[in-house]
C-alpha cells in the first residue's frame, strides 16, 4: 500500500468529476424535461362520448364516495314523461315510487313542469356515480345524462383507480383550466363533432409538443 | 296500457336505434310554454394552479430544513418533528399526491410519449429531492418524504438484518423500477401508484388489499426498521448511487472517531459500517481472480436478463389495456370465448376495425420487447455490479454511516460520546 496517497487523490478527483457529470446531467435533464413541460397542471375527466356507462366509477374510487357524479345536460334534455333514466326500461308504474325508480339511491328527483313536461334534476349528494341513469337515457333519450368527475370531490391521484379499471377508456388528463367535459347541444346534432377517437394511452393529456 | 307503451316505445326504438350512437337527438327539446326557466348547474372548479406551486415551496423549504438539522443541528428531535410534519403535510393533508416516488413514472412517460408534458410541478417534485441528495445526502429520505416518515415512527423493536439478506431483498426495489419505468413508458399503467402501500392509510379509505399491504409493512416495520424504504422503493435506488457522492454526508460523531462502539447498534437500518481489519495476502489473490471472473460475466448477465425481459413481453404487454383488449377480442372471434366482457362490448360499440386493434396491440407488444431489452438489462447490469461491489473491500478506519444506505435519520447521533462531549462544551460556553 505504498501508493495510498496518490490512490486517494486520484479517487478525490474521479468523485468530483461523477459529482460534477450527475450534476450536469440533471440539469441538462431540467432543461430537457420543461422543453416538454406544462405550466399547467391537468386533472382525471371522463369523456362521455366514450363512457359506456359500465358503472366502475361508483366502485374503483379511491374515496368512500366515488368523486364521479351524474350530470344533467339540461338543454339536450326531452323533458320526456317517461324518461327511461328515471324509470328504466320496465316500470311498474310512470310515477315518482320507489318501485319505478331505477337509481339506487333515488338521487334523481322528477317534477312536473307543463304537460307534458317533466323535469329531472340529480341530488348529488345522494348520487354515487354507478350510471344505471346514464346507460337508461343513452338507450332510449337523447344522452342528456352522463357521467362527470367532480373536481371538489377528486383528489387528482397519479394514476386514477378508476381510469385503470375503465373498459372503455374514457378517463383522460385535461387540463386544469378547462376541467370538465360537458355534453352540449352542439355536439348532439352532428353526432361526431364531440366525438374522440379512442386513445391508447390514457395518460397522454392532448398537450400537443411539436 | 303499459304494454302498448312499451310496444309503442319498442317500435320506436327500434326505428330510432337504427345506426345512431348514444346521445342522438330522439326527442327535441320542447319550447316550454309556462315560463319555464332551464337550471344551469355549476360545475366545482378543481384545486387551483397555486396550490400546486405552493406544495413544490414546502417540499422545497421541507429539504433545506431537513438539510440543515441533518448536518448541522444534529437533532434527532428536531429531524422528528419535521418527519410528523412531513407525514401530516404531504401524506394526511395533501394525500400523498404527487410525491417523487410516482413522479418517476411520468418522467419516464414524457421521454417515451411524445403527446405527454409533464406538468412542471411534478417535474420538481422529481427532481429537488435528487438535487438535495447530490449535495447532502439522503436527507429527502430523513424528514421530507411521507412514506418514510409514517414507517419511521413505528421502528420500535429493530432488529438488525444480515447484509447478505439486506442487498438480496434490495435487488427487489431495482427490479421494480424497471418495471414502473417500463410501465410507465409504454402507457399501460402506473404501478408504483397502484401499489403504494400506504396510500390507503393517507386517503383514509381505499382497496382492502392495499390497506392489509400496508398493515403489513407498518407491522413488519415495527421489527424491520423502513422495509419498503429500504427493500421496494425504487425512488430510494435512485436515490443511493447519488448519495454514495454527496457533497456533504452524515458524520455519526462530530469530531474524531474513538472506536467506543457505542454507536454500533444504534442504526436500525444496518447502514452503520464498522473499521475493517487489513487484508490477508492470499485473500488478496483470490479475490483478484474473482473480481476478473465478475468482470468477464458482467456483459453475459447484462445480456441474458436483457433476454429475459425481451421473452417476456407476450406477459408484461398484458398490463397494457390494448393488449388485453386485443386478446379478449381475439378470443371472442376466434369462438374461444362465448360471452364479452364490458371492455370489448365498448370497443364493438365505437365501431372501430378489428384488424386496426390487432396492428395496434402488436405494436404496443413489439415496444415491450424493445423495454424488456432495456429493462432486463437495467437488471442484469445492477445485479452484476451488486456481484462486484460484494468482491472488492475498502478500508475504514472508523465507524462510518454508509452513504448509500444511510437514511440520514439521526438516531446514531446521540450514541456517540463525543456528541455529547461537545454539546457539554457548548453548553458551558
Amino acid at each position: 500500500m505504498s501508493g495510498n496517497k496518490n490512490d486517494i487523490d486520484r479517487r478525490h478527483f474521479l468523485r468530483n468529476g461523477l459529482w460534477g457529470a450527475c450534476l450536469a446531467g440533471l440539469g441538462a435533464a431540467a432543461g430537457a424535461l420543461s422543453r416538454k413541460s406544462s405550466a399547467e397542471n391537468t386533472v382525471w375527466q371522463i369523456d362521455p362520448e366514450i363512457c359506456v356507462a359500465c358503472g366502475n366509477c361508483a366502485t374503483y374510487c379511491v374515496l368512500e364516495e366515488s368523486a364521479v357524479k351524474c350530470v344533467h345536460a339540461y338543454a339536450m334534455c326531452g323533458y320526456c314523461r317517461i324518461c327511461f333514466g328515471f324509470s328504466g326500461p320496465e316500470p311498474y308504474d310512470i310515477n315518482e315510487a320507489a318501485e319505478n325508480q331505477l337509481c339506487p339511491t333515488g338521487a334523481i328527483k322528477r317534477t312536473f313542469v307543463e304537460d307534458p313536461y317533466y323535469e329531472y334534476t340529480i341530488d348529488e349528494s345522494l348520487c354515487m356515480g354507478c350510471g344505471k341513469c346514464v346507460k337508461g337515457c343513452n338507450t332510449f333519450g337523447n344522452g342528456s345524462l352522463f357521467l362527470q368527475v367532480r373536481h371538489d370531490r377528486c383528489l387528482n391521484c397519479n394514476e386514477c383507480s378508476i381510469a385503470a379499471a375503465c373498459p372503455s377508456g374514457a378517463f383522460k388528463r385535461v387540463p386544469a383550466d378547462e376541467p370538465y367535459l360537458l355534453k352540449r347541444v352542439d355536439s348532439v346534432r352532428n353526432n361526431t363533432a364531440g366525438c374522440k377517437p379512442l386513445r391508447s394511452r390514457r395518460f397522454s393529456n392532448g398537450v400537443d409538443i411539436a | 296500457m303499459i304494454r302498448l307503451v312499451y310496444i309503442i316505445i319498442g317500435t320506436a326504438f327500434l326505428l330510432l336505434s337504427s345506426g345512431t350512437a348514444s346521445g342522438f337527438e330522439r326527442f327535441p327539446p320542447p319550447d316550454f310554454e309556462s315560463g319555464y326557466q332551464q337550471p344551469t348547474p355549476a360545475n366545482p372548479a378543481p384545486r387551483r394552479n397555486i396550490y400546486e406551486y405552493v406544495d413544490t415551496a414546502v417540499l422545497l423549504a421541507g429539504l433545506s430544513l431537513s438539510s440543515y438539522l441533518v448536518l448541522r443541528t444534529r437533532s434527532r428531535r428536531a429531524i422528528l418533528a419535521l418527519c410528523v410534519f412531513s407525514l401530516f403535510y404531504f401524506g394526511f393533508w395533501r394525500k400523498g399526491c404527487v410525491c417523487p416516488i410516482g413522479a418517476i413514472q411520468n418522467i419516464a412517460l414524457s421521454i417515451f410519449d411524445r403527446d405527454y408534458a409533464v406538468p412542471i410541478t411534478v417535474m420538481l417534485f422529481f427532481l429537488l429531492p435528487l438535487v438535495f441528495t447530490l449535495f447532502f445526502g439522503r436527507t429527502f429520505c430523513a424528514a421530507v418524504c411521507p412514506l418514510g416518515a409514517i414507517q419511521d415512527l413505528v421502528v420500535l423493536r429493530p432488529i438488525s438484518v444480515p447484509e447478505w439478506l439486506e442487498g438480496g431483498l434490495r435487488m427487489f426495489a431495482y427490479v421494480y423500477l424497471a418495471a414502473a419505468v417500463l410501465f410507465a413508458a409504454t402507457g399501460s399503467a402506473f404501478v408504483i401508484c397502484r401499489y403504494d402501500p400506504f396510500i390507503s392509510f393517507f386517503h383514509l379509505s381505499g382497496n382492502f388489499h392495499l390497506l392489509i399491504l400496508g398493515a403489513c409493512f407498518l407491522l413488519v416495520g415495527v421489527f424491520v426498521g423502513r422495509p419498503y424504504c429500504r427493500f421496494v422503493c425504487p425512488y430510494g435506488v435512485i436515490l443511493r448511487q447519488l448519495s454514495r457522492i454527496s457533497k456533504w454526508k452524515v458524520a455519526i460523531t462530530p469530531e474524531e472517531c474513538i472506536k467506543c462502539r457505542l454507536c454500533e447498534d444504534s442504526c436500525p437500518f444496518g447502514a452503520i459500517r464498522a473499521p475493517t481489519a487489513d487484508w490477508p495476502a492470499h485473500d488478496y489473490n483470490k479475490s483478484k481472480k474473482r473480481l476478473a471472473f465478475l468482470i468477464i460475466l458482467l456483459p453475459v448477465l447484462v445480456f441474458s436478463s436483457g433476454w429475459i425481459g425481451y421473452a417476456l413481453r407476450p406477459v408484461t404487454s398484458r398490463v397494457h389495456a390494448t393488449v388485453r383488449l386485443a386478446d379478449r377480442v381475439y378470443l371472442e372471434e376466434t369462438g374461444q370465448a362465448e360471452e364479452t366482457t364490458d371492455a370489448s362490448s365498448a370497443f364493438r360499440g365505437t365501431g372501430k376495425d378489428i384488424q386496426e386493434l390487432y396492428a395496434e396491440a402488436l405494436d404496443i407488444q413489439a415496444g415491450f420487447g424493445l423495454g424488456g431489452w432495456l429493462a432486463g438489462g437495467f437488471v442484469g447490469l445492477v445485479l452484476a455490479g451488486k456481484l462486484i461491489a460484494v468482491s472488492l473491500r475498502r478500508r475504514r478506519t472508523d465507524y462510518q454511516a454508509d452513504r448509500a444506505g444511510c437514511l440520514a435519520c439521526g438516531r446514531c447521533f446521540e450514541y456517540c460520546p463525543q456528541e455529547h462531549a461537545k454539546r457539554k462544551l457548548a453548553k458551558d460556553n
